[in-house]
């Protein structure tokens, strides 16, 4: 299962035809095995992975907002955690260990944007008493993939 | 022409050229490649293997080290070495690190052999094994596997090598270039021989993580042959690390004392950062091997299926990165196969004749290569079987 999902993690819908060569399983194996994470909601969606930064019109804002809220007696944080999910302008959030309580990674056209978000939104909506905004300025790496110049890959193209 | 007084050495002037090298002259200059000639892998060493000799270099780690290698590095092969084969090497002498599994072989080779001797050389294999014996003084003695065999060696066969010059035999599995693996089982009839005619056996076993099918047996490990076995082993392969230049040999210790003899005069000791990053491989780098392992294994796959649609005949390998598909029902040689497919297809693969005379009729296409590539080099090596009127009836190429 692993193997198959680190597959689909990493090349997206692979026809199971060839999964299943890969991995040395049948067609069918690989199927039943796809429905049934599909089912279990491991399997959520194939989604390429897209670098905002190199297409300059498209370009998109992302900041990292450390959140501390009320815990509610019997639910923690997952009441306020799903009010704020439901902002459009959230892309992921999470239950933090540390300082802040959750953090709320949110996507905007440009800085006004998130800050407008942050002011008029998400700081107001009952049970988050404060924010902390860091706006990301680069992006290094995403998803294991880096998006630094790879060196050339030196090997000569034949060996013994 | 230079003045004779210039020349080279008689044993220089008749070192044959590697077949490797005479291809590798044909492939240069040309682009767009795909390259299935390349035998290392083409992953790059994992970032904290890296990251520790960087840090060892900062630190001041640049000097020469001890004959025999930094002592942490081999109580950690040691450990290693019970770990996987569960025989016990005292550090201390009976493992030296050498500069790649090249250096091992070549101070094996001239560390047993006096004029004459002779060694027995399985082919097809990795292409250093007879000039080491040639340039040791010894005449290696070739024994052929077959495909029938599965490219196993034969005890029969290397019985009927044995002469009363026979000091050593040579034992390489998981095998370059043709894949083949030897279990226990298979191996233990070699272990008798060379105990009924007293020989050293050098095991090549540097592809030894890198097996699929079945598990990897240690030819020391087997009754008797620790004391008679020289183990050959290196980073290269397994932790993607080539140019590191890291082996290391183990076994007996009077051999072994004989080799790091002849390697403090010629070497002097094995590179020390790539020590350092060698000790951090065998501390941390398992989950990296598995990781590599695995990817090799499903390009393996792919590509055996890809042959298979093909109807290009390939002997099923269980180990290290390499397939060695056959090409005789083409009518071409293995020369004018790996010609055609690279000026016509522009695939490098090499040809088996490269690695002895018996690899006449086959190619040797590695799989330490992106899937992507793998996918297009089928689909150009399709189009090469087609113009020769052998391409498969099985579906078409394209869809892999
Ligand atoms: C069977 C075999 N032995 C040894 C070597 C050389 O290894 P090293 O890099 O440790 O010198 C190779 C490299 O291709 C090989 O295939």
């Amino acid at each position: 299962m692993k193997s198959l999902l680190e597959i689909l993690k990493t090349e997206g819908p692979v026809d199971p035809d060839e999964i299943a060569i890969r991995l040395g399983r049948t067609r069918d194996e690989v199927e039943a095995e796809l429905e049934s994470l599909r089912q279990e909601g491991i399997l959520l969606r194939y989604s390429a992975l897209v670098n905002w930064e190199a297409a300059p019109d498209l370009k998109k804002v992302y900041a990292f907002i450390n959140v501390s809220a009320t815990p509610e007696h019997g639910r923690g944080f997952d009441k306020v955690a799903e009010y704020v999910s439901q902002f459009e302008e959230v892309h992921s959030l999470y239950l933090m260990s540390g300082g802040a309580d959750l953090c709320v990674v949110v996507e905007g056209r440009d800085f006004r944007d998130i800050a407008r978000f942050v002011a008029e939104k998400l700081a107001p909506t009952p049970g988050v008493t404060s924010t902390s905004t860091s706006f990301v300025l680069k992006t290094y790496k995403m998803e294991g993939v880096s998006l630094m110049a790879e060196s050339k890959n030196s090997r000569l193209a034949v060996t013994p | 022409m230079p003045s004779p007084g210039l020349r080279s050495s008689r044993l220089a002037i008749d070192l044959p050229p590697s077949g490797i090298r005479e291809f590798f002259d044909l492939v240069s200059g040309r682009e767009d490649v795909i390259s299935l000639g390349v035998g290392e892998p083409d992953f790059s060493t994992p970032w904290k293997i890296c990251d520790e000799a960087i840090d060892g270099l900062r630190r001041g780690y640049t000097s020469y080290t001890s004959n025999w290698g930094m002592s942490e590095l081999r109580e950690a092969l040691a450990a290693d070495l019970h770990h996987r084969h569960g025989l016990t090497y005292d550090p201390a002498d009976q493992i030296l690190a050498t500069n790649g599994v090249s250096e091992g072989l070549d101070l094996a080779m001239r560390a047993l052999l006096d004029p004459g001797d002779e060694v027995i050389v399985p082919e097809p294999c990795f292409v250093a094994y007879k000039p080491a014996v040639l340039l040791a003084g010894g005449r290696p003695v070739v024994v052929e596997t077959r495909v029938e065999d599965s490219f196993k060696l034969r005890p029969e066969a290397v019985e009927a090598a044995i002469t009363p010059r026979t000091r050593a035999l040579m034992i390489s599995y998981p095998n370059n270039p043709t894949g083949a693996v030897m279990s226990r089982e298979e191996l233990l009839p070699l272990a008798e021989l060379a105990e009924k005619h007293d020989l050293v056996v050098i095991s090549d076993e540097i592809y030894a993580y890198l097996t699929y099918v079945g598990t990897h047996t240690g030819f020391a490990s087997l009754p008797g042959m620790q004391e008679r076995t020289i183990l050959l082993d290196g980073f290269s392969k397994a932790y993607a690390m080539t140019g590191w230049r890291l082996g290391y040999a183990a076994g007996p210790a009077h051999l072994l004392e004989s080799m790091m003899r002849i390697h403090s005069y010629t070497a002097m000791s094995a590179p020390t950062m790539a020590q350092i990053g060698a000790i951090e491989a065998l501390r941390h780098g398992s989950q990296d091997v598995q990781y590599m392992v695995g990817h090799y294994n499903q390009r393996r796959r792919l590509l055996l299926a890809g042959y298979k649609r093909l109807d290009l005949p390939c002997f099923e390998p269980g180990g290290a990165f390499y397939t060695f598909p056959s090409i005789a029902h083409t009518g071409l040689t293995s020369a004018e196969f790996s010609s055609r497919l690279l000026f016509e297809e522009n695939v490098a693969a090499v040809p088996g004749t490269a690695f002895g005379a018996c690899g006449e009729g086959y190619l040797r296409c590695t799989y330490a290569t992106h899937l992507d590539l793998l996918k297009e080099a089928l689909v150009r090596i399709g189009h090469l079987l087609e113009r020769l009127g052998c391409a498969g009836t099985g579906a078409d190429p394209e869809s892999v």
